[in-house]
């Protein structure tokens, strides 16, 4: 989990290099927060950081998806922690589902503003295998994870709980 | 996640009960061969060959539990133009003229071991696995078609239509050429394909999975007591699915 203190040192420091950029004339003078790459980009994520540095990753995910993508088709080598699947398993957004359903999600909200397009999820799913638990508001997580999943219910309630205290952290501290 | 699940799976079962080969966890769960078990993060070997032994004595006129399940599995539906609807495994009538003796038969990429779709692909996109699974690499095929002429099973389609809806095991989408995995997501966690289970599971028994490589496994074992065929044998391909009974 990405703890207040931490989330919120980080988004001083983003905010700090943003105002940086401006001051230098290298950004527009228009970017707005929501739509600043960095500042306003939420960091949907599950786990409490990345399987690399967060800056690493922002200019080097895809050469580090590119790897894996041969090393997975070519040799049949499964379950890395580069793996698109498990980058969509941590970075799914619980509203819809989704890495790339809208530019609120964790991978449209980069690439709709570097207006860089992305083809990965014209064959790739961008939901993770599991629907986002706790979704849907009949089933609750327990009998969720008591019923159909048996063999993942402990994992299927802990990323409930992750969720529910990453939803809490959202609200009580806005992303501004 | 998932492969902590396998890993703790392996662990287990090694501890419980080593030496013995094919046991069945659950349904759907089988661990083909426990002790050459491949661990997560190492690549695929040529130490097997996977293939499969259909038996057409125990396939019935109609039944569709093997085309069913593929679908199911692989996400590959109708789309409502069946002449241009991606087709992984479908079901084909034989019939004998002069006995009337008829056979039914599942026909899907036979995963030969010199392959046609392979030889002549310009991009290098269609490709066989160190174990012995032809596949596309869709990040590569620029969609030329060349492959679905050359392979003689006519078991490639074309994929014409956009897609949303796939399972995220199968990545499958517009503008590339498909074709039976083998259900190779599924063989990489020990599971057999679909269409096999899905045929046990309705007790026709037609379908065996296994590794030739092995002389110890039950397909190799069948295919050395028993009359087996490969389709179109004068082509010599080596295909990795046989048949027996036609
Ligand atoms: S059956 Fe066709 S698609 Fe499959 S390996 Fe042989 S030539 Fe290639
Ligand atoms: S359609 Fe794709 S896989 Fe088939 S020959 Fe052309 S590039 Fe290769």
């Amino acid at each position: 989990m990405i703890n207040p203190a931490k989330r919120r040192s980080v988004l001083g420091w983003l905010a700090a290099a943003l105002s940086a950029l401006l001051l230098a004339g290298v950004m527009p003078a228009t970017a707005d927060d929501e739509h600043g790459a960095h500042s306003g980009h939420k960091l949907i994520a599950k786990g409490d950081k990345c399987v690399r540095d967060e800056d690493y990753m922002r200019r080097n995910h895809m050469k580090i998806l590119m790897h894996q993508r041969d090393e997975t088709m070519r040799k049949g080598i499964r379950g890395s922690q580069d793996s698109l699947k498990n980058c969509i398993e941590c970075h799914v957004n619980p509203k819809t589902n989704s890495v790339a359903s809208s530019k609120e999600d964790f991978c449209m909200g980069c690439h709709s503003y570097a207006a860089v397009k992305l083809d990965c999820f014209e064959c790739h799913s961008s939901k993770p295998k599991a629907p986002a638990v706790g979704m849907n508001p009949i089933v609750t997580p327990e009998q969720k994870s008591e019923g159909n999943d048996k063999q993942s219910s402990l994992s299927g309630k802990m990323r409930w709980q992750m969720q529910a205290k990453q939803a809490s952290l959202n609200m009580g501290e806005g992303v501004k | 996640m998932s492969n902590d699940v396998d890993n703790s799976r392996r662990k287990f079962i090694a501890a419980g009960v080593a030496g013995t080969a094919g046991l069945v966890l659950a349904p759907g769960v089988t661990l083909l061969d426990m002790a050459n078990a491949r661990p997560a993060g190492e690549a695929a070997s040529s130490t097997k060959r996977w293939g499969m032994l259909i038996d057409s004595t125990k396939c019935a006129t109609g039944c569709n539990d093997c085309v069913t399940a593929c679908g199911k599995e692989n996400g590959v539906a109708s789309t409502g133009h069946p002449e241009t609807d991606p087709q992984w495994i479908r079901k084909i009538e034989l019939k004998e003229v002069k006995s009337g003796k008829s056979h039914s038969l599942p026909m899907m990429c036979q995963h030969c071991a010199e392959p046609p779709c392979v030889d002549v692909c310009p991009t290098g996109a269609s490709f066989k696995r160190a174990d012995g699974i032809v596949l596309v690499d869709r990040h590569i095929c620029i969609g030329c078609r060349y492959c679905m002429m050359a392979c003689p099973y006519k078991a490639r389609s074309f994929v014409h239509e956009e897609h949303d809806d796939q399972n995220p095991d199968v990545p499958r989408g517009k503008g590339c050429v498909e074709s039976c995995t083998l259900c190779v997501h599924r063989v990489d966690k020990d599971m057999e394909p679909a269409c096999v289970e899905a045929c046990s599971a309705g007790n026709h028994g037609a379908m065996l999975f296994g590794d030739l490589n092995d002389a110890n496994s039950e397909i190799s074992k069948r295919i050395a007591t028993y009359a087996t065929t490969q389709v179109r044998a004068d082509l010599a391909l080596n295909t990795g699915v046989r048949y027996q009974g036609i």
